[in-house]
């Protein structure tokens, strides 16, 4: 058993040392946005509005404007998401025509590249549809990206719902509607939420697809139907267009991934407590 | 649980909805280049604290974009960073400020200054070691901006090269990731926009710029004219414009946001001689 | 169980919905595409001297390879090492350290990819312009793109093993294996159909990445001879270009719009194949 014993402790090495060399990695990024966004940060940061081009001031009204194409986003995400990983799992056949369809379309939409989505963002929903620069634009796109991920996702969560459920239901007769909405999505839910917040992740990371579609508008947005620029928006202009911008983009590159943290730990919380039924 | 999703649901629709609900204002859409645009932004802001009832809406996406969009009707106004050229001349252009463009090199680059035709061969590959313009015995990384943009239009034109026989080792996007590219390399040299260059020198950036044919990039230079590589940063318009159209150039144009095109590092047209 | 069968069809038309993007997206892409076509013909996509488009001239090869090159690159150096850190995560670290590294992975894979671009600018380029001028290169977006897409093969990779029966571990235990046996023999071939699914997805993820290897590839239109030198993908010469791309220009780039999402095709063929396959 030597030999055993060998590759054990060689690989135990080795995958320590792996893991805390890939740690490095984030952490000197972080280390870079905090020296350099740091200084920048303050209460009147996060209330306040951009002013010289974003260079002072704060980010209040691109706060506002993430939120609103977030909800935009997950109010089209939720319902078609679940219904499409539900149909997947509960009713549709897999090797049925739609069943093989949905699959192969939903890995396709999974690996189209971000600028295209913003191309055809930019000309389905803000031209044909006349929706122009706007935050649902923004929305509807980032929904179409977001899509097959949180679909994937929530398949998963589903699938592993114990099968004793489902069998507890047949034997009691219940409807197949009585049996997902009941039984199923509150078994499924932790998984759900963290499907959610994947997505969620996911679509703030967008930079691409939100310049061509939600825009490029630093003041406070006054519906839906106005421009208004995402937290990732922001951090490429002041990093890339605006002179003297290095500082404001780390700053609020600090700010998303502070709201990342947040997000991930209240999602956990609520699951948690939803989980025990 | 699932009460509560649908509880959710249907409040965000309901608020997104009502939040549907606004056109009481007037509007207008800039879009074009974005070297102009954070400059626009500004004094949009300004304009709308002046005149509530309006809502300027500024987009980038490259000064030919401003220019198709004005001539699809997409757009109101275009921001432009060069001058029209002969199939443009249907339109009409306002200058609003002025700006320069100026080759950069690292700061710890002990070369002070080059002649017109030493850049020139530089960019065409010819004179590819720092040592054989006087400085250290290095390869020189040459930066390049992509495809269309006015600045490289300008920096081509100036220097009579064409853009197939530059050979470049890096080539950037934005005026940004040219300087932090030159900033993070002693053997480049790269070219930007005098007014974002000038800002980041102020601000501690490592890069310093380039006399050209012994005349100094400067700002006061480009002001008196005689700097030698300076564009008009424009509104374009069709010949017709709404009313609000035509208030917003002439605002744009007044003595009003002259603290406001400093800011960005521009010369007001007023100041140019 | 008893059917729903109004609940069916909410979930059915939902199905279609996604089909439906899908098709348009297609449909969007051929459209904008095919006046390339039709007029240039395709072969001009590798017989053209260089990619000079404005100049009506549209080699796409070299660029071609840059996407192929950097993604492949980003995968080999990705997939071994997130497999590496989820087996780490799972049977290794103390539970503490799991959960504080899943933890980190989690907020990794949500950061936008324009930080982990200028990090590479302004970090990256210069540490490997120190080696080997220009700094900016095949390598640099090796890089950053296998630490973007490494956070959700490790996720992918995780739930993975979580999927091994539980019985099975304990089996091993009973037997006195060691753990990298235990990983090796049973847990390993089990989830890897999971895993080889979850990293060919992740590689059409890195296919389609724009900002960040915009940020560090250096975009010159060469096929590099070294990982040191410069490279332009796909997805940055249609970013670069887009906005100020004239009628056959602009068509040129949704025909490399069109070649991704062809590339894209083929990666979920072989996903699906290779799942297939291993499918006892």
């Amino acid at each position: 058993m030597n030999n055993a014993k060998l590759t054990e402790q060689l690989m135990c090495l080795i995958l320590w040392c792996i893991a805390l060399f890939v740690v490095v990695v984030p952490i000197a990024m972080l280390y870079e946005l905090l020296t350099q966004g740091l200084s920048h940060l303050s209460w009147a940061f996060l209330f306040s509005e951009p002013l010289n081009s974003g260079r002072n001031g704060g980010i209040a009204p691109i706060l506002l404007s993430t939120a609103l194409i977030l909800m935009t986003c997950l109010s089209v995400v939720i319902p078609i998401g679940l219904s499409c990983a539900l149909y997947i799992t509960e009713v549709c056949d897999r090797n049925s025509f739609i069943g093989k369809w949905l699959s192969h379309s939903l890995d396709i939409l999974g690996g189209v590249p971000s600028i295209v989505f913003g191309l055809f963002g930019y000309v389905f929903f803000a031209q044909i549809l006349s929706l122009g620069f706007s935050i649902l634009t923004g929305g509807l796109t980032l929904a179409c990206m977001a899509l097959p991920l949180f679909i994937r996702l929530c398949e998963q969560a589903l699938r592993n719902s114990p099968v004793s459920y489902r069998q507890a239901a047949q034997a009691l007769n219940l409807s197949h509607s009585g049996y997902i909405l009941h039984i199923l999505l509150p078994s499924a839910s932790s998984g759900i939420a963290a499907a959610t917040i994947i997505a969620t992740g996911r679509a703030l990371a967008e930079t691409a697809v939100l310049i061509f579609t939600a825009g490029y508008a630093s003041r406070y947005p006054a519906s839906i139907m106005d421009s208004g620029r995402a937290l990732s928006v922001h951090i490429y202009d002041l990093a890339m267009n605006v002179a003297g911008g290095t500082k404001p983009a780390a700053a609020t590159a600090l700010v998303l991934v502070t709201l990342l943290i947040i997000i991930n730990i209240s999602a956990r919380y609520f699951s948690k407590r939803w989980l025990p039924r | 649980m699932i009460n509560f999703m649908k509880n959710l649901g249907l409040v965000t629709l309901v608020l997104l909805i009502v939040a549907c609900n606004n056109n009481t204002s007037e509007k207008l859409v800039l879009t074009g280049s974005s070297t102009v645009a954070p400059l626009i932004m500004e004094i949009a802001h300004r304009f709308e604290q002046r005149n509530p009832n309006s809502r300027i809406d500024v987009q980038t996406g490259g000064s030919s974009r401003g220019i198709n969009d004005i001539r699809k009707g997409l757009s109101d106004i275009g921001m432009v960073s060069r001058s029209l050229i002969s199939s443009e001349q249907t339109l009409v252009a306002h200058v609003i400020a002025w700006d320069g463009i100026t080759t950069i090199l690292h700061q710890d680059n002990p070369v002070k200054a080059l002649s017109r035709a030493q850049v020139r061969a530089i960019y065409k590959g010819e004179i590819n070691n720092w040592k054989q313009v006087g400085g250290i015995d290095a390869d020189i990384v040459v930066v390049h901006k992509a495809e269309g943009r006015s600045t490289l239009a300008l920096f081509l034109k100036y220097f009579s090269l064409a853009n197939k026989d530059v050979k470049a080792d890096i080539i950037v996007g934005d005026n940004q990731q040219g300087l932090k590219t030159v900033e993070g390399n002693p053997l480049a040299i790269g070219y930007v926009s005098i007014g974002a260059a000038a800002y980041e020198k102020i601000n501690g950036a490592g890069i310093k710029l380039l006399a050209i044919d012994n005349i100094e990039a400067t700002l006061a230079n480009v002001e008196k004219g005689i700097f030698p590589i300076a564009r008009p940063l424009n509104l374009v318009t069709q010949k017709n414009v709404s009313p609000l159209a035509k208030r917003f150039i002439a605002y744009a144009q007044s003595a009003e946001v002259i603290d406001l095109i400093k800011q960005q590092f521009f010369i007001a047209n007023h100041a140019k001689k | 169980m008893r059917k729903s069968k109004s609940l069916h069809l909410i979930l059915r038309s939902a199905g279609w919905c996604c089909i439906t993007i899908v098709v348009l997206i297609g449909i969007f892409i051929l459209l904008k595409s095919y006046p390339f076509i039709q007029q240039m013909g395709i072969s001009v996509l590798w017989q053209d001297d260089r990619w000079a488009p404005t100049q009506g001239l549209f080699n796409l090869v070299p660029i071609f390879v840059g996407s192929i090159l950097v993604t492949m690159g980003a995968v080999l150096v990705a997939g071994p090492i997130g497999v590496l850190l989820a087996i780490f995560g799972q049977f290794y670290a103390p539970v503490w350290v799991a959960k504080i590294y899943r933890g980190l992975i989690e907020l990794l894979a949500g950061i936008p990819s324009v930080v982990y671009g200028f990090w590479g600018l302004i970090v990256l380029v210069p540490i490997i312009n120190n080696i080997a001028p220009p700094g900016a290169s095949l390598l640099a977006g090796v890089i950053v793109l296998a630490v973007m897409i490494l956070p959700i093969v490790v996720l992918a990779a995780d739930s993975a093993f979580e999927q091994v029966p539980e019985k099975w571990m304990v089996a091993a235990d009973a037997l006195a294996l060691q753990t990298w046996s235990k990983v090796y023999v049973i847990a390993l071939p089990h989830a890897m159909p999971a895993i080889v699914s979850g990293v060919i997805m992740q590689s059409a993820r890195a296919l389609g990445e724009t900002m960040a290897v915009l940020m560090v590839t250096g975009n010159i239109v060469q096929i590099p001879l070294s990982i040191f030198e410069p490279v332009r993908t796909l997805t940055a010469n249609i970013a670069l270009e887009m906005a100020y791309a004239t009628d056959m220009h602009s068509h040129a780039l949704f025909v490399s719009a069109l070649i991704l999402f062809m590339l894209t095709f083929l990666l979920v063929y072989l996903k699906n194949k290779l799942a297939g396959l291993r499918h006892e």
